[in-house]
């Protein structure tokens, strides 16, 4: 028989095999680590401020003369997780229809971003805002009193959608 | 009622002193060990209780007080309760022989708690093999099957390093010549330290300190992804809290060991000489002062290395455990002893010892 042996303790010299001089290596390793930069963050205080391709929660836009939602309920019919209930409403303004309720079930919300890509009106788009704490499940359904952010708030999001989508 | 006797007076002072350093030193090293562990991975460690997080170790030992002592239902209780109390006990006890210094009042050396006892040495490995008796304890009594392999690894691997612990201090011993750790120590004076004639005695000694004390990369006892905890799985609040701060102890020990038996304890080459020039020797209480900050500085780099070693190395396998302790450093330390004894031999013949 012609058997070539190749095994991990022939290969290794002497000073490997007596693993003090790598024991040696690996310490002077985690010494020079000591040394470097770290990079945590450290959170309460310093926050970090997310770019306009971020999808956060989803808010309605409120233009100056009212909120650009037309109530179509195509978010809402989008909606992989069912997370968007609409109801319509009529006005005498020249945009008749407007969302008489519009909430957002936090809980389910998967942070797709199909409801903003679907919206013909641009009106539900993602935020920034990524500190979502609730304490009961009532508190993280979001009706209309939360979900309506001034479009002042909003320019890098809207800047972004108008660039790439 | 009679007056209290003046050495039980000073025994009990030094018994306070000591056990309260003990467990601020203690303390402090929980809280460098996870500050130096943040250090090697980038991170930042605990830095929000306190200025620059000093007071985080007080902030867990009060948490841990405050939890629920919970004993599991089917536990030895008798046996659950002792062992945290034998494993810190333990570990204590072995200060009584440690000496920090030497200065003598009235002839008695007040830097020891129990000074002049000429078996020093032997307590010492006596007292590092009963600390076993507490994890092992913990681990049957806990009634667990992961509890009780920790238990059971933590003895057979005392055991096996014991032995060549033991053997590597019998090259130390023969040169210093008494088992008295003051005599040990004196022996070393004006840089002659063991670790210089004994290399290979003092690494084996080493490897075995981090066996004895269950640290990484030898914490077989307590594997936590092969074993959950180890022996104190079945532990909360503060009976875990008691092995947690042994272990640290017993890191403090294995350093108060090398630094007396190998680094030549307070010795620094000339200084107390130079000190003795300047009019600081004996009756002076500054140079007590002066031999217990050397042999607190000589112990800090050997605790650093020790909370070092644990965030470099990986852990062993068992039977790589096993074949380290019995196939190299047991005949290692054992052909230390005969290159000790051949060199001593021929010194002696020429005349040169």
């Amino acid at each position: 028989m012609n058997i070539k042996k190749n095994t991990e303790l022939e290969r290794m010299s002497f000073w490997e095999k007596i693993y003090l001089p790598e024991i040696a290596r690996g310490l002077s390793l985690t010494f020079k680590q000591m040394f470097e930069p770290t990079f945590t963050r450290q959170y309460p205080e310093e926050r970090w401020i997310p770019t306009g391709s971020y999808r956060g929660r989803p808010v309605l836009v409120l233009e100056e003369d009212g909120e650009r939602c037309v109530a179509c309920g195509l978010c809402s019919r989008v909606c992989p997780a069912l997370a968007i209930e609409v109801q319509a409403g009529e006005t005498d303004n020249v945009k008749e229809r407007y969302p008489a309720k519009f909430e957002i079930n936090m809980l389910r919300c998967i942070y797709c971003g199909f409801c903003e890509e679907v919206c013909p009106e641009e009106a539900i788009i993602m935020s920034k805002d990524y500190e979502l704490v609730f304490t009961s499940q009532e508190e993280a359904i979001l009706g209309k009193d939360k979900l309506l952010i001034p479009i002042a708030q909003l320019q890098d999001r809207l800047e972004f959608l108008r660039q790439y989508k | 009622m009679d007056a209290i006797p003046a050495g039980a007076l000073i025994l009990g002072v030094k018994l306070f002193l000591v056990v309260n350093v003990l467990l601020i030193i203690a303390a402090y090293l929980v809280y460098f060990e996870r500050k130096i562990s943040a250090w090697m991975q980038s991170r930042v460690g605990p830095n929000r209780v306190g200025p620059l997080g000093l007071f985080q170790s007080f902030a867990d030992v009060f948490k841990l007080y405050t939890k629920e002592d919970i004993v599991p239902a089917l536990v030895d209780k008798k046996y659950h309760m002792i062992a945290p109390v034998i494993s810190i006990g333990i570990s204590m006890a072995t200060y009584a022989v440690i000496p920090f210094g030497e200065y003598y009042v009235d002839g008695v050396n007040l830097m020891a708690v129990a000074p002049g006892i000429s078996i020093g040495l032997l307590y010492l490995l006596a007292m590092s093999s009963v600390g076993v008796y507490g994890i092992t304890l913990a681990g049957w009594s806990s009634n667990n099957k992961y509890s009780l392999l920790g238990g059971l690894r933590s003895a057979a691997q005392m055991i096996s390093y014991e032995l060549s612990m033991g053997l590597a201090l019998i090259g130390a011993l023969m040169i210093s010549g008494s088992l008295d750790l003051l005599e040990i120590v004196k022996s070393q004076s004006g840089g002659k330290w063991n670790l210089f004639f004994q290399p290979i005695g003092f690494i084996i000694f080493l490897v075995a300190a981090f066996a004895e004390t269950n640290r990484a990369p030898f914490d077989l006892p307590e594997a936590e992804p092969e074993l959950v905890g180890g022996y104190h799985t079945e532990y909360s609040g503060m009976k875990f809290g008691l092995f947690y701060l042994a272990e640290y102890i017993n890191m403090l020990t294995a350093s108060c060991m090398v630094t007396v038996i190998y680094l030549g304890g307070w010795d620094i080459p000339f200084l107390y000489e130079n000190l003795a020039k300047a009019g600081i020797s004996q009756g002076n209480p500054l140079l007590a002062l002066i031999q217990f900050g050397v042999f607190f500085g000589k112990l800090i780099p050997l605790l650093f290395f020790f909370i070092w070693v644990r965030w470099s190395l990986p852990r062993f396998r068992y039977d790589q455990l096993m074949d380290l302790g019995w196939k190299v450093m047991l005949p290692l330390a054992l052909a230390n002893i005969l290159l000790t004894g051949i060199v001593m031999t021929i010194l002696q013949y020429f005349g040169i010892l």
